[in-house]
Parts: C-alpha cells; structure tokens; sequence
C-alpha cells in the first residue's frame, strides 16, 4: 500500500520518506483507530451490561427472572417496583440521605483548611502528615468493627444516625484530604502572591482565587465522599437496627432463602442507586475537569 | 460554591430535624413500640403486611421490623443477643439456638406471660415444638411455624411401574423403589437427596438417615462416633443411593435444587422438609396432585423426622417484655392463623405449629393431601431421644451446641466431595471423627 502511495504521489527523492510515512500514518489509524473504538464498545458493554441486565429483570416479573435460561423477551412488569415502593422505603432513604450529606459537608469543612495547610502553606513534616491521613486507610474496617460497636453500646450511640455520620466522616477523610491536597497544588503561587500584594484578606483570596481553580476537585472529592457513605454497608449493617437502617441495609432484606426475590431486588437496587446517579450528571462537567487535572500536568 | 454548599446546609440541617438530634433517625420509635428483628421468609413478610393493621390497631403497640435474608438475620442475632444490647425486643430463631441462648441467658422465659395469657392455649401447641424451644423445664421460645421431614413421591409413577409405597417404608425399601423408577420417565431420576455442603444442607437429611441406621455424633458421654460402623454405614448407603440414583449435580443440590427437581419432573421421589409441599401443591404447581407423601424412612428406629420451628424469642435485656408477649400471643395465636386464611389464603397459613390448625376444615380443604403426614411426622419427632442411644444434647438433624455448624459444615464438604466421587466415605468420616473429637474434648473436659 506504501508503494502504490509512493508511486502516485511522485514526490522528489528528499521527501520520499516524509510521504512515505504520511502514508503510513494516513493508512494505519482508521484500522487501528476502528479496532480501539470497537475494544472500547466492547469493554464499555461488558461494564454496562451488569446494569442493563439490572434494569430490565427490575420490570420483569419474580417468576419470569428466576427462569434459566433467562428470558429476555419476556413481558414488562411494575411487579417489583411496587413492592419496594409498598414496603415504605422511605426513612431508609432518608436515613441515608442524611447521613450521606451531612457526613460530606463535614468533610469538606474540615478537609479543605487540612489540605490547605499541607499544600499552599505546607506545614513542616507534611509529607508525614500525609502518609499519617493514608495509613489510617489501611486498617480493615472489619477490624475495628467489635471496639466501635461496644463503644457504642456503653455510649447509648447504636441505632443513631449520628454515630454513622461520624464514622463516615472520619472513614472519608483521608480520601479528601488527599484529594483536595492535589487540586490546591494547581493553584499558582503567583496568583496568590498577586492577591496578597493586592491587599486580599486570607479569606477573601480563599473565596475568590482559590475556590473557583480548585472548584472541580471540591465537587469530584465531594461526589467520591458521597458514593462512599450512600454505598456503605458494613457499619451501617452492625451499628443500626430499626430506626437509622440505611437503604444498603434495607436492599438486603429482600433477599429470602424461601422465594423468588430477583426482580425486587433488581427495582430495588436501581432506586437506591438514582440518588449517586444523579449526583454523578449533576457534577459531570466539574469531576471531569477535576478527574483530569493532576493528569494534564 | 457559597450557593450550592448553603444549599447542602440547608437540606442536610432539614434531614437532621427529621432524624431528631438525639433521636437516632428518620424510623419509628417511641415507648408504646417494640422492635422485632426476622428472618426474611414468606411467612414473616405476611406477618409484617398485617400487624400495623390489626395489631397495632387492636393495642396501640407500634411494631418496628428489621427483616434480613437467612445468614444475615443469624450473625446479627448472634451479635444482638450475646451483648445484650436490647436494641431488639424480639428476634426470630430457631430450635437449633433456642436452647442454647437459654443456657447463656440471653434469652427470657415465657411461662409467666403463658400462665397470664390463657387464651393462647399453650397446650395447642404440638408437644415436640415445645418440647424443642424449652431448656430445663422453661419455655424461651413460641413458634410461629413448623416443620419435620417426609418422603414425597409421584404417584403416577409409581403406578406406571406396578409399584406401591408403604405407608412407613424403610430406607432399603425406597432404596428398592428409586432403583425401579430411575429412567422411568425421559430424563427422570429416582431420588432427589440434598449433597449440597452445610449442616443445614447435606446434614439435615443425612443426620436423620444416620439416627435410624443407628448412629450418632455423639454418645451421651461426648464420645465422637463419626466414623462408627453405623455413622459408615448410614453415609455409604446415602452415598450409594444418591450416585446411582440421585439428581444431577447432586453435589450442588439443596432444598431449592430438589424443589426444582421434583416440579418439574426431573426425579421420582423426594425426601426432604413437610414445608415444601406447600409449593408443590400450589395452584401453578405442574405437580398439584400427583404426589403423595408417606413417613420418613426408618432402619432401627420407629420414626426419623426431624424437627425445625421459626419461633419468636424475647431478649432478657429488653424493657418492653410485656409488649413483647403481647406481640408474640397474637403472631402464634390460634385468630392469627384465622386471618391469614381469611386475608392472604389458606395456603399462606403458618402450620406445623398447632394442633387446632390440622382440625381447621378450611385449611384441610387446601392441604388435604399433606396436613395429616405433616401433622404425623411433627408429633413422631422426639428430639430428646432421636435414635438408639441417649444422646448429650438436644436435636433430631443437629447436635444443638454452639460449635455443630462449624463441624457439621466441614464434615459435610468431605461428605459431599464423596457423593462428586472426589473422595471416599471412610476418609471422608475418618477427617470428620478428628473434627469431632476436638468438639468433644471440651465437653469432656468441662464434665458436661
């Protein structure tokens, strides 16, 4: 193919080989650029399917999802949805709502001035300050399950919505400060000198110069936080009973060892995960900005 | 930032007035409610469907329910109770941790409220249930459903072969039967028998066929007797029968597998728990009315049933005792049964439990042909004295002490392994006795 491009472009001997590789360049990435697309469908499909499949048992009814081989083409039907929807899931909802939010906002307020200091005014030893927020990551969380439930238990806190806004709280943070931390490093000296010289207090610099540059990483370290609490299971499963359940916990109590229970817990699971999806769209065009600004450097 | 993070604020302080600052969450509560923590079976989401309702309505007492799948409802009972945490009035459990929460004293005695409450009518309720929820002469538990063991078969094809079955066959007997209608239909097996590994799996019917060959885990004196000629014996013949006349995939066959099995054809025969023929003769059943249902099969002993109950427990460190009994003697009383039947269907009653259920005419129209046998096997259950020997503990298809679903477990993977020919029985057993005698040894040396 090179040569028959040679031929016809006739060019002078000294930019043979420049043409030669236009060609090349011009014949290799519709090819390869095809079967990278075609790769990237296929990956995304394989992610996507779990869901698709979620989606449509949720409108199928009990008998027709627990059928193997799976019928796909079976009749649609509100069958599961009405069952979540008639067992009120409501304070669960609601539970996680808040414990999701206000656990968020609580790490924001109380990363935002950490990260600050071990980046734009870095503190001495920061990076052992950092590594400190990390290692406190690498305990399992079931490890310390057994002395935060008996604390608990001793301090009246078990079944209490606010013993889990603390503990997502403080299961979060490390993950924000880190996060924050690397978003406020993009913030320019200069432009904070600039301000300083300009006569800007520290919080007016804060509002006005570094807010809005690391804006997208507030919202991504904000939308990753909130993921994390409306998912979590295991403490919200040992710690709560009746009145702070979270919606994790109540999905689980459509699984039955005496049934059919596909179906519901399909509908069910897709309820619960809306709020993070919305979330998600919500902040889509400042998590990408802010998911790509460590990589652009 | 400033709006969207005022808005966070704002719905997020608007959340936490409904939770109440020192209240908990967004859920019920409150002094006149109890909280009840179950299993999620069918039985139990009907019982949730009806208690604002008639319950609450009728007493004023709110019931807050937590409902979790099997395994989940087990760790966190376990977790409930042995701290005593009170956070639940009321936990559904089994008789398999019936008495042994009664020995720790986590669980409360109920013959004060049974004495107060003479409507619910204690004696109604069939001897082996009570007999299988007390502990040193005390009630700890009130049961809500039932169930023994049966062997279940189709009719039809046993008819097409000449053959009939007693009405209290022995195991060489249905041995007999399954080898004759293996094959009898395209694709049809003769015996559907659990080889999925668990104590509550593989181990439910085997203990049993092992208490009628004559053996046991245990002797009285915590002797382990797992590879004994007759706890051999009873393993080989289930072995032998399920691999050459089993179900497919008989290693990964549990209750629902057999379920499945038996609806649809697949095998002959079933011996398995009185609860399944409640599916079996549902309306969509392509088997309604084509299956009959005879004892378990028995060798050395009269009968070989076993025994298992859902039943309701009060926690000892509960405040609302009271409540908590009141809540009970409506969901295990004679009215509820009533109502069921009147509101969801006399199919969806919670049987196996009392003795008035089996003289309901209105329930014995739907369950003609299996009440009497259910009725039969749960009454000829003697969970005291399940076989030919005294035994150290409670329990037909279980040892009832803490550490059987751990060894029962294992044993059962090893057991299981023999009936997918990955092992043998005897080294199968003989791993199993090593188990077992650590188990015992702690007994032994306790003096218990």
């Amino acid at each position: 193919m090179s040569t028959t491009t040679r031929q016809d472009t006739g060019v002078a001997p000294g930019g043979e080989q420049r043409a030669r590789s236009g060609a090349v360049t011009h014949a290799k990435p519709p090819r390869s650029g095809m079967l990278l697309s075609l790769l990237a469908w296929v990956v995304g499909l394989l992610f996507a399917l779990p869901v698709f499949w979620m989606v449509l048992t949720s409108f199928h009814s009990e008998a027709d999802a627990a059928t193997n081989p799976p019928s796909v083409f079976a009749p649609l039907s509100l069958e599961g949805y009405r069952t979540f929807f008639g067992s009120d899931p409501w304070p669960a909802l609601l539970n996680s709502l808040t414990a999701s939010v206000l656990s968020t906002v609580l790490v924001l307020v109380l990363a935002f001035p950490a990260a600050y200091a071990l980046s734009i005014r870095p503190v001495r030893k920061w990076t052992d300050v950092m590594f400190f927020f990390l290692s406190t990551k690498m305990l399992p969380v079931v490890a310390g399950i057994l002395p935060l439930y008996l604390f608990a238990q001793k301090a009246h806190l078990l079944d209490n919505i606010w013993w889990l806004i603390l503990l997502y709280t403080t299961m979060n943070l490390p993950i924000a400060v880190w996060m924050l931390r690397s978003f406020l490093a993009e913030v320019s000296v200069e432009m904070l000198e600039a301000a300083e010289v300009d006569g800007a207090s520290l919080s007016r610099t804060l509002r006005e110069i570094v807010a809005p540059v690391v804006m997208p990483g507030i919202a991504s370290a904000a939308l990753i936080c909130f993921i994390f609490s409306w998912n979590e299971l295991l403490l919200a499963r040992v710690l709560t009973s009746t009145v702070a359940a979270t919606s994790p916990v109540y999905l689980t109590g459509f699984v039955t060892s005496q049934g059919l229970f596909l179906a519901k817990v399909c509908a069910a699971s897709l309820v619960v995960s809306l709020p993070v999806l919305a979330a998600g769209f919500a902040a889509q065009d400042k998590l990408v900005q802010g998911l790509s600004m460590g990589a652009v450097k | 930032m400033a709006t969207t993070t005022g808005l966070s604020v704002a719905v997020a302080l608007g959340l936490s007035a409904c939770a109440g600052w020192g209240g908990g969450g967004i859920g019920g509560g409150g002094p006149n409610s109890i909280n009840v923590l179950m299993v999620n079976n069918p039985q139990m989401v009907d019982l949730q469907k009806l208690t604002a309702e008639h319950f609450t309505k009728e007493t004023g007492i709110s019931v807050n329910f937590t409902v979790l799948p099997e395994n989940d409802v087990r760790d966190k009972i376990s977790q409930e109770f042995t701290s005593q945490s009170g956070q639940y009035d009321i936990a559904s459990l089994s008789n398999f941790e019936i008495p042994i929460y009664a020995k720790a004293g986590w669980v409360a005695p109920m013959d004060g409220f049974i004495a107060k409450d003479t409507g619910f009518d204690q004696a109604d309720i069939l001897k082996p249930m009570t007999t299988s929820l007390s502990s040193e002469g005390k009630i700890y538990g009130e049961p809500f459903y039932g169930e023994s063991s049966f062997l279940m078969y189709r009719k039809d094809v046993l008819e097409s072969k000449g053959l009939t079955m007693p009405a209290h066959p022995t195991w060489q007997q249905v041995a007999d039967i399954a080898a004759k209608v293996d094959g009898a239909k395209p694709g049809m097996a003769g015996i559907c028998l659990r080889g999925q590994p668990g104590w509550g799996q593989l181990f439910a019917p085997l203990t049993t066929v092992v208490n009628t060959f004559g053996g046991t885990w245990f002797e009285k004196d915590w002797t382990p007797k797992v590879n004994a000629p007759e706890f051999t014996e009873a393993t080989s013949f289930y072995v032998d029968l399920v691999r050459k006349h089993g179900e497919k995939g008989a290693p990964q066959a549990g209750f629902t597998e057999c379920l499945n099995n038996l609806a649809q054809g697949n095998v002959a025969m079933w011996y398995d728990a009185t609860s399944a023929a409640g599916s079996l003769e549902a309306q969509d059943s392509p088997v309604k009315g084509k299956l009959g249902y005879v004892a378990a099969p028995v060798v050395k002993t009269k009968s070989s049933g076993w025994l298992y109950a859902w039943a309701w427990s009060i926690q000892q460190a509960s405040t609302k005792k009271d409540n908590a009994w009141k809540f009970i003697s409506w969901a295990s009383g004679k009215d509820y049964e009533k109502l069921v039947g009147q509101e969801l269907g006399w199919s969806k009653v919670p049987a196996g439990k009392r003795a008035s259920t089996y003289e309901n005419p209105d329930y014995l129209k739907v369950a003609q042909s299996f009440a009497v046998p259910t009725k039969e096997a749960i009454e000829s259950a003697d969970p005291e004295n399940p076989g030919v020997q005294p035994r150290p503990a409670i329990g037909i298809q279980f040892v009832d002490i803490p550490e059987f679903p751990s060894l029962g477990t294992q044993v059962s993977q090893d057991v299981s392994a023999a009936i997918a020919g990955k092992t043998s029985v005897k080294d199968a057993l003989d791993k199993g006795q090593q188990l077992a005698d650590d188990v015992a040894q702690r007994y032994q040396e306790r003096g218990q």
